[in-house]
């Protein structure tokens, strides 16, 4: 026994706070090294014949979930249209629902809610995908064949990802606030001028800008999460082969979902 | 050897977690031959092949190309030498969303600047040499086990490679592909002049193919030379490994192993009261020809036969056989002057000029698939046992006695 070991074995709160500092010296570890797979990721997204692949990506990523977020979308702005209408009916400013509706879809509601269906649809497909190519070989019969993985599996699906993700979110508040309309105007019967008018009035620049500011935030966290569980599927302790691609595919969708929300709070605090 | 070997592993050590996979393993390879690396299941055969193409890196220990450590290697002049290294693995690793065609093109799209005409003529030469044709536009997960692994070969070979590494090439091959496959590894490297590093556990027909032999065992480089240095040698482990692979065809065909030859030989020297004569044949066919002609798995199979059928004749007579090298069997009479042995063996030399040779031939035809019609020359030296005699120097005396006592010249008929 080390005089370490007596030591953290003799004091109680030591051995309470050693999880702790493992725990916190294994996330810093693992945020550093995800820092650096995404970085190499994104320099090799600018090499040769890498367009094929990123457009094949943007259909899988971008296009393909475009039905599910502009259906998620529409039923988030009806129903923000009918809890605002009844909030704002108590205090005689029904006019005002136009604003409230796509200042909170264009700030918050559209990049969050978008990142997390596509982290669900998306997501676990690419940790799932990669993960699988990592056990059956074919990620070193990649590099045997002098093809760099990250370079042809990681920079396309994180190209792809910036690209799609702000174009999704746009989907998304569009939709939204057309759903806005339809429970607002069409069902309640408030002005449909006043519902356009306040929305035109009260949307800026900076609220757009600042929505897809959080878009691409998203969209590195996402893809850069997803793929490195997948990518290190086989470094983790506790499972092997198809369990540790489940377990990737997890913690995939897991920590991408915490750390979107995360960062969401951080980037508005500064945005605001 | 004087000349610098292309590779040389200096002491490399590996270790998984506690378990220490190869311990300061020293190895040579040597441009333009083929070396084989044999040992049991877990003894580190893989993982001494990722560590020449970089895909595991030695805990200790240096890995040199051409003299020069690779770990110190300039970006690209590590580029350089991987750019000439393929990669076969054992569990073939294609790309399993893609289609057998992509899987073959995808290095030379990858990493070469050729247009789609070229690689489509590249890719189509590759398939055709390996008999998959119709298989083009399938998946690798709709192929047999036998066709994923001619397509992993194709896709190693296709970009014209100068170090091929092969895990394990002809496992899950019929007779007939395992032996296209090795005569293909032989004829690639006449034709291109490539440096192979094989894993097989096709013992012993890789050792036909193979200039170098590398044994491992436990982690370490128990044996490292040619084959007849490695049966000359007899170290114990080495015999362990080669008999227990040889003794079970031997038993197959009904033929002595190697031991228990010995023990017969000596129990009949010894036993009641010593013998006043005995002799021995030698038979032997032109191996390296046939080897040549019809590749390495029909030329054992064409032995293993004429083994077979000695066997047959000579045992209900107190003869007993064994196979001594690899092209030789021999036969001791027991209680029979040479006189004697020489018409049994002229019978024998009957019998297979009439039919067994035919039928022998037919065999070797089936496991090579080709049309070819090998020409077979038995071969057969009869000389006198004397009590003193090892049984080395009885193939000596016998060797030196040999001629022609048949022969069967392609489909035309037996001919004496």
């Amino acid at each position: 026994m080390t005089s370490l070991d007596r030591i953290r074995s003799s004091n109680l709160p030591i051995t309470l706070l050693t999880p702790i500092g493992r725990g916190t010296l294994g996330l810093l570890g693992n945020l550093g090294a995800m820092a650096i797979f995404f970085s190499m990721a994104f320099i090799n997204i600018f090499r040769r014949k890498q367009l094929r692949e990123i457009v094949n990506q943007v259909f899988y990523i971008g296009a393909t979930s475009s039905l599910i977020v502009m259906l998620v979308g529409l039923f988030t702005g009806m129903v923000l249209g009918l809890q605002l209408f009844y909030t704002l009916v108590t205090f005689g400013s029904v006019g005002a629902l136009g604003s409230a509706v796509s200042l909170s879809l264009v700030r918050e509601m559209g990049p969050v809610l978008t990142a997390i269906m596509i982290t669900a649809r998306a997501g676990s497909g690419m940790a799932a995908e990669i993960g699988i190519l990592r056990i059956s070989e074919q990620v070193d019969a990649l590099y045997a064949m002098r093809v760099d993985p990250v370079r042809y599996l990681i920079s396309p699906r994180i190209a792809a990802s910036i690209i799609s993700f702000p174009l999704l979110t746009a989907f998304f508040d569009l939709i939204g606030i057309i759903g806005g309309y339809i429970t607002g105007v069409l069902l309640l019967g408030t002005n449909g001028g006043t519902y356009l008018y306040r929305v035109h009035s009260s949307l800026n620049m900076v609220d757009v800008r600042g929505g897809f500011i959080k878009a691409l935030v998203f969209a590195a966290i996402v893809s850069c999460v997803c793929c490195f569980q997948g990518y290190f599927c086989h470094m983790r302790a506790g499972g092997f082969g198809a369990k540790a691609v489940g377990l990737a595919t997890i913690s995939a969708v897991v920590l991408s979902c915490v750390m979107i929300l995360i960062s969401d709070y951080v980037l508005t605090s500064f945005l605001m | 050897m004087d000349e610098t070997p292309l590779i040389e592993f200096r002491n490399i050590t590996k270790r998984f977690g506690d378990k220490t996979v190869l311990d300061k393993v020293n190895l040579k390879i040597y441009e333009n031959q083929i070396t084989t690396i044999i040992g049991k299941s877990g003894t580190g055969k893989s993982v001494l092949l990722k560590h020449i193409i970089g895909l595991l890196k030695p805990d200790e220990g240096a890995i040199l190309f051409r003299g020069k450590p690779v770990a110190a290697m300039k970006k690209n002049e590590w580029e350089n030498y991987r750019n000439g290294v393929a990669y076969l693995f054992q569990n073939n690793a294609l790309l399993d969303s893609m289609t057998v065609f992509d899987n073959v093109a995808f290095p030379l799209r990858q990493t070469t600047n050729l247009g789609e005409i070229e690689i489509d003529k590249r890719v189509a030469k590759k398939v055709e040499e390996m008999e998959l044709a119709e298989a083009v536009d399938k998946y690798p997960s709709e192929l047999s086990g036998g066709m994923q692994k001619r397509v992993a070969l194709a896709r190693a070979l296709v970009t014209d490679p100068k170090i091929v590494l092969f895990d394990e090439p002809t496992t899950g091959q019929d007779p007939i592909r395992k032996n296209m496959i090795l005569s293909m590894i032989v004829h690639y490297k006449r034709k291109f002049g490539f440096t192979a590093i094989l894993i097989s556990h096709d013992i012993p027909d890789v050792f036909f193919i193979s200039d170098r032999l590398v044994i491992l065992w436990e982690g370490a480089v128990g044996f490292e030379g040619t084959y007849d240095e490695a049966v000359r040698l007899k170290l114990p482990m080495i015999d362990e490994f080669l008999r227990s692979l040889e003794g079970f065809q031997d038993e197959l065909t009904g033929l002595l192993s190697r031991e228990a030859f010995k023990g017969q030989y000596a129990a009949m020297l010894w036993g009641s009261g010593g013998i006043s004569t005995a002799s021995a044949a030698l038979f032997s066919v032109e191996f390296e020809l046939l080897h040549e002609t019809l590749g390495p798995q029909a030329a054992v199979e064409v032995l293993r036969a004429l083994g077979e059928y000695a066997n047959r004749r000579f045992k209900p007579m107190g003869g007993f056989s064994a196979r001594h090298r690899r092209d030789q069997i021999l036969t001791i009479f027991p209680h029979t002057s040479p006189d004697k042995a020489r018409r049994l063996v002229a019978d024998f030399a009957r019998e297979l000029n009439q039919e067994a040779l035919a039928r022998i031939q037919t065999i070797a035809q089936a496991k090579m698939g080709a049309e070819a019609t090998p020409e077979i020359h038995v071969l057969a030296g009869i000389t006198e046992v004397s009590s003193t005699d090892e049984i080395e120097q009885i193939i000596e005396k016998a060797q030196a006695k040999q001629q022609i006592v048949a022969a069967h010249e392609g489909d035309s008929g037996g001919s004496a």
